[in-house]
């Protein structure tokens, strides 16, 4: 039972550890900072979560009793906060660009979208 | 399974690294404010190894609580009072 848990932290941790390399490369290489936000906002978030669970699966694989399962609980908790928090703080800093009139990246420097967006819709 | 702790914990450190160079010398504001945020992730995830490595992450996961609670309170007001005015 043990080994079982320990194998499958370890691909959980994995999994997590390559979805935040892959937010990071994409991070470094885009264009501008909407398709970072693009990159980081979404990997980031599956990658802590997928490492958080795979982090409190390990605690629990010396046995149960009432501390593991706390820490693994405040783990989930910590997983589950930032799996809410991630998203909506991704999304207030887009939001706050997109109003103060920062055009969005075009491959022929073109804006698609009609600028600047109408207040109040 | 130290080992492997302390091996995923190098790469995070690694990719702390590569973040920093967004963070310090990113071309304009919004650029550093995500790439604290993704330093910030980085970190607690650092932060729960640490404790399996030394063997103390009933302490440690508290420490890695309030960080995550700081991190994302942080991105909040950055993006409220510094975005609309520099960029």
């Amino acid at each position: 039972m043990s080994i079982i848990i320990t194998v499958l932290s370890i691909i959980l941790v994995s999994a997590g550890v390559f979805f935040l390399a892959a937010g990071t490369i994409g991070f470094l290489r885009l264009p501008d900072f909407y398709t970072r936000l693009h990159a980081v906002g979404k990997c980031d978030t599956l990658g802590t979560v997928l490492s958080l669970t795979g982090l409190a699966l390990y605690n629990l694989h010396e046995g149960l009793s009432l501390v593991s399962i706390l820490v693994s609980l405040k783990i989930m908790l910590i997983g589950v906060f930032w799996f809410l928090g991630g998203p909506t703080a991704t999304h207030a800093l887009l939001r706050a660009t997109f109003e103060s009139g920062k055009t969005p990246w075009t491959k022929d420097g073109k804006a698609v979208i009609d600028w600047p967006p109408e207040k109040g819709g | 399974m130290e080992n492997f702790f302390i091996g995923v914990g190098l790469a995070l450190s690694l990719l702390v690294l590569l973040s920093f160079y967004r963070a310090i010398l990113g071309p304009t504001v919004i650029d550093r404010i995500i790439g604290v945020g993704v330093l910030g992730t980085k970190t607690l995830i650092i932060l729960l190894l640490m404790g399996f490595i030394y063997k103390r992450i009933d302490m440690f996961v508290d420490i890695s609580l309030v960080y995550a609670i700081l991190n994302f309170i942080a991105v909040l007001i950055f993006s409220k009072f510094f975005v609309s005015k520099w960029v």
